[in-house]
């Protein structure tokens, strides 16, 4: 990407935004031939939407798009793959029932004069494109039956060798173990000097330092900095990306905060080696009384995993549980619910009843604790006012449908189901995600309340903010493993970024 | 979405429109019904009589008192295909445990009434617990899993009787089965009977309660803490516990005991519950749905004697009715989705 050089790809003044909120604010962009240009920013930064626009994802957007100097309008990612743009999105998005042949050749299947699929060639085809990429797999193996690592790498490998000039990879290391990263970052590599033009999204900026020439880093939907990659650190990005002087109203957790000195209560959970095939490994640590754990870490990093062990919805392959000293395996949800552990998940569409009035939400998880056989919808109705009036959910009116309250009011009602007779433990993922403002400090709030009544709550969430704000002391997981712990010492936004 | 503008589209919602919108599950079986009524009621003087409605009570209900356990299971999201194999192996069964004629020619072995009645109890309860350990242990799709108990159930059918008739059952089956007091027929009462104890266990107690919740969001009924296996093991054992008595009841009412006598009730027990408005996806509807869907079908099959159609193009209509019936199934729920949203 010598000077004078034209960029493949060049993007200028792009503005998009969806119902009133800007995402892109005047964002410009340019991708030469033979790069491998890497972006970074906080969750909400706008990387993935300019990406999306790229990718002809969105169509609706206002400035100027030019590839190979000449202004193009996509109006669907079809039109994209035709100009020669590829992307892999964070999602897998494979066929798990199908062959690992007709994964890489989908949609363009080679066919004999009869349009019948020729699977030999199909099968030998893929081979070698694999065994390029360095990896030795049957063609014809059901691709769910693989690792979902492998799946990832061939699902990428698909995108990388479908002859794409502009290859887009939205953090496509999460799932990967280490050789994994290695081996495709060789590819990229050698990509590269096939003059393959590559977008790396990653939150794991020791990634993006090692494999990019350039990095870009977006912030509250600006470009705020550009730079080769050779002339910065890990430190200076992770600056560039929360910023300082804080625009935000919120508070912004980039100085250091004081965690307090640990708890000594009684530990409510011990969690010792904990394993899940490619998900956690050895993980071990205790919850008190009293006090909010958090734990921090990226998306995919087992946190979703971890979650769902302790509330019975997972069974982990190795290692132990023990709630308040009695060693526990839970065989369902329900179990774990006599056992004193709650869950919250992070998707409240699965912990909901979205066609059900409010009341028979808050209920349904202590219905044995006040009916033994028949229903008291009176008592419901009561303990559901409670809490409506408490978590100060809007509107107050139990017999409305979940489905007519608002996000923020979801979530309370999500929290409300757990608070009339509370659990020993409580697990939040989560827990403020989506969330405007009032509604993140009412949660807020909530918890802070819940941990001065004695319960042991654990706080997993990908956004640092959201365990800054409510944890007492902070694990952080990373690629399954926990890698270090913050306790009694300042923490920050960067230490958190840094540690992860 | 702030507070505000969730309370203005929560009173929104309230309107007329909406609510209709909500409602168009239990309205349009309603509709069905009166329409079907009035047909019938005009094109022949014979139907609309009190003899009639007697003749139709009296044929529904052993398809009534399959479909009350039917109903729980699409509640839950689940199906039982094997609800008329079980009422037929189970309808067999209590003739194999009684004294038959001597030209009956089955090596049975006669018990006492009263043993022979719960044995054959316990029999469908076998049945239905199979059914339940192979949705809830194994996996195996309800759909599947009970495709194979048809087979199963129809397979101890045929050991049992060999091809042959038997043609008595205890006194107690017979008596509920094909005696009438005062001038309602038994059969009519214990279907009623079961309707309204089906009806009150959905509506008043707590296992009613997880039912709706597991068919309505069984994700969320996991994450609730609910044994979710253990209320679809339920369900299935009340199906072939209700399929079960319809058919020891169903066979005193005919007369005799044989292989392939309950066949089209696997057919019109889903019908009545699908018809009557009861989702296929769970979580909604009930009994009253159901009792209005057997009323649709009573009133078909019935009504369609009354008038003049070729007898060979009623099985066509029949199947037209069941097609309009699952349109509007799958209608409703799309509106009802939309009003929540």
């Amino acid at each position: 990407m010598s000077v004078g050089q034209q960029p493949i790809l060049e993007l200028q003044g792009i503005t998009k935004s969806f119902g009133g909120v800007e995402a892109l604010r005047g964002v410009d962009f340019a991708l030469y031939p033979g790069e491998i240009h890497g972006l970074v920013g906080e969750n909400g930064a706008g990387k993935s939407t300019l990406m999306k626009i790229i990718a002809g994802v969105h169509t609706e957007f206002s400035g100027r798009f030019l590839v190979d100097g000449q202004e193009m309008h996509f109006r669907s990612a079809r039109d994209a793959h035709a100009a020669g743009i590829a992307m892999v999105h964070q999602e897998l998005s494979v066929a798990p029932d199908l062959t690992v042949a007709e994964n890489v050749f989908l949609g363009n299947q080679p066919t004999n004069a009869f349009g019948l699929v020729q699977w030999r060639r199909m099968a030998r085809e893929a081979g070698e494109q694999l065994a390029r990429f360095g990896i030795d797999v049957d063609p014809m193996a059901r691709l769910g039956d693989l690792p979902i690592g492998l799946q990832q790498l061939i699902e990428i490998a698909r995108v990388l060798f479908s002859g794409a000039r502009i290859v887009i990879l939205d953090e496509p290391t999460s799932a990967l173990s280490p050789p994994e990263v290695e081996r495709l970052f060789a590819t990229l590599r050698r990509l590269r000097e096939q003059g393959t033009a590559i977008v790396f999204i990653s939150h794991f900026i020791e990634d993006i330092l090692l494999v990019s020439d350039t990095v870009t880093v977006f912030r509250n939907g600006r470009k705020v900095a550009e730079t080769a990659s050779a002339a910065t650190s890990k430190g200076a990005l992770i600056e560039a990306m929360i910023g300082r002087g804080g625009e935000a109203l919120e508070h912004s957790y980039t100085d250091d905060l004081m965690l307090p000195q640990p708890s000594d209560s009684n530990v409510v959970l011990k969690v010792d080696q904990l394993s899940l095939s490619r998900s956690l490994q050895d993980v071990s640590f205790e919850a008190r009384a009293g006090e909010v754990l958090g734990i921090y870490g990226f998306m995919g990093c087992g946190q979703q995993e971890l979650s769902r062990i302790l509330f019975g919805k997972l069974k982990p392959d190795g290692g132990t549980l023990a709630v308040e000293g009695v060693p526990k395996t839970f065989a369902s949800t329900a179990a774990a619910r006599r056992a004193g552990v709650a869950l919250v998940p992070e998707s409240r569409r699965d912990m909901l009843f979205h066609q059900e009035p409010v009341y028979k939400n808050i209920s349904i998880s202590i219905l044995d604790r006040i009916s033994s056989l028949l229903l008291k919808p009176a008592q419901e109705r009561d303990i559901a006012k409670r809490q409506v009036e408490q978590l100060q959910i809007r509107p107050p009116v139990v017999g409305l449908d979940l489905g007519m309250l608002s996000g923020g009011n979801q979530q309370k009602v999500a929290l409300a189901k757990w608070l009339t007779y509370p659990p020993k433990l409580l697990v939040l993922c989560e827990p403020t995600r989506g969330m405007d403002v009032g509604a993140k400090n009412d949660v807020i709030n909530i918890v802070r309340d819940l941990r001065t009544r004695g319960l042991a709550i654990i706080v997993l969430s990908t956004e640092p903010e959201t365990v800054l704000s409510l944890a007492d002391r902070i694990l952080v997981l990373k690629r399954g493993a926990l890698v270090r712990e913050f306790k009694n010492e300042p923490v920050s936004k960067d230490r958190l970024l840094e540690a992860a | 979405m702030s507070s505000e503008t969730a309370l203005a589209t929560g009173q929104r919602a309230r309107g007329l429109a909406p609510f209709l919108r909500s409602q168009m599950r239990n309205i349009a079986p309603f509709l069905t019904l009166i329409f079907l009524t009035a047909f019938f009621a005009f094109a022949s003087p014979s139907f609309a009589t009190l003899d009639n409605l007697g003749n139709i009570l009296t044929q529904v209900s052993v398809t009534g008192i399959i479909a009350v356990g039917l109903t729980f299971v699409i509640l839950c999201a689940e199906i039982d295909l094997s609800v008329a194999s079980i009422a037929n192996v189970t309808g067999i069964a209590v003739a194999y445990f009684t004294l038959q004629e001597s030209y009956v020619n089955i090596a049975n072995i006669p018990l006492p009434g009263a043993v022979a009645i719960i044995l054959s109890l316990l029999l469908c309860a076998l049945l239905g617990l199979v059914n339940a350990l192979g949705l809830t242990v194994i996996g195996i799709p309800s759909f599947i899993m009970t495709l194979a108990m048809m087979q199963i159930a129809a397979g101890i059918s045929a050991l049992l009787v060999r091809g042959q008739i038997a043609y008595k059952v205890p006194s107690l089956i017979t008596t509920l089965g094909s005696g009438s007091i005062g001038g309602i027929p038994w059969i009519v009462i214990v279907a009623a009977i079961m309707l309204l104890s089906g009806h009150l266990v959905l509506t008043y107690t707590r296992f009613g309660r997880y039912v709706y919740m597991v068919g309505g969001n069984r994700e969320a009924a996991e994450y609730s803490g609910l044994n979710v296996k253990l209320i679809l093991g339920a369900v299935m054992v009340i199906s072939a516990v209700c399929s079960g008595l319809g058919g020891m009841l169903g066979v005193a009412h005919f007369g005799s005991a044989q292989q392939n006598e309950f066949d089209t009730y696997l057919l019109d027990s889903i019908a009545a519950v699908v018809v009557g408005g009861t989702s296929l996806f769970g979580g909604r509807g009930g009994i009253g749905n159901t009792i209005v869907g057997l009323f649709v079908l009573g009133v078909l099959n019935n009504g369609l004697d009354h008038v003049n159609i070729d007898s060979f193009l009623k099985i066509l209509i029949r199947g037209l009715i069941l097609l309009a019936a699952l349109v509007i199934n799958v209608y409703a729920q799309r509106l009802r989705e939309k009003a929540a949203e």
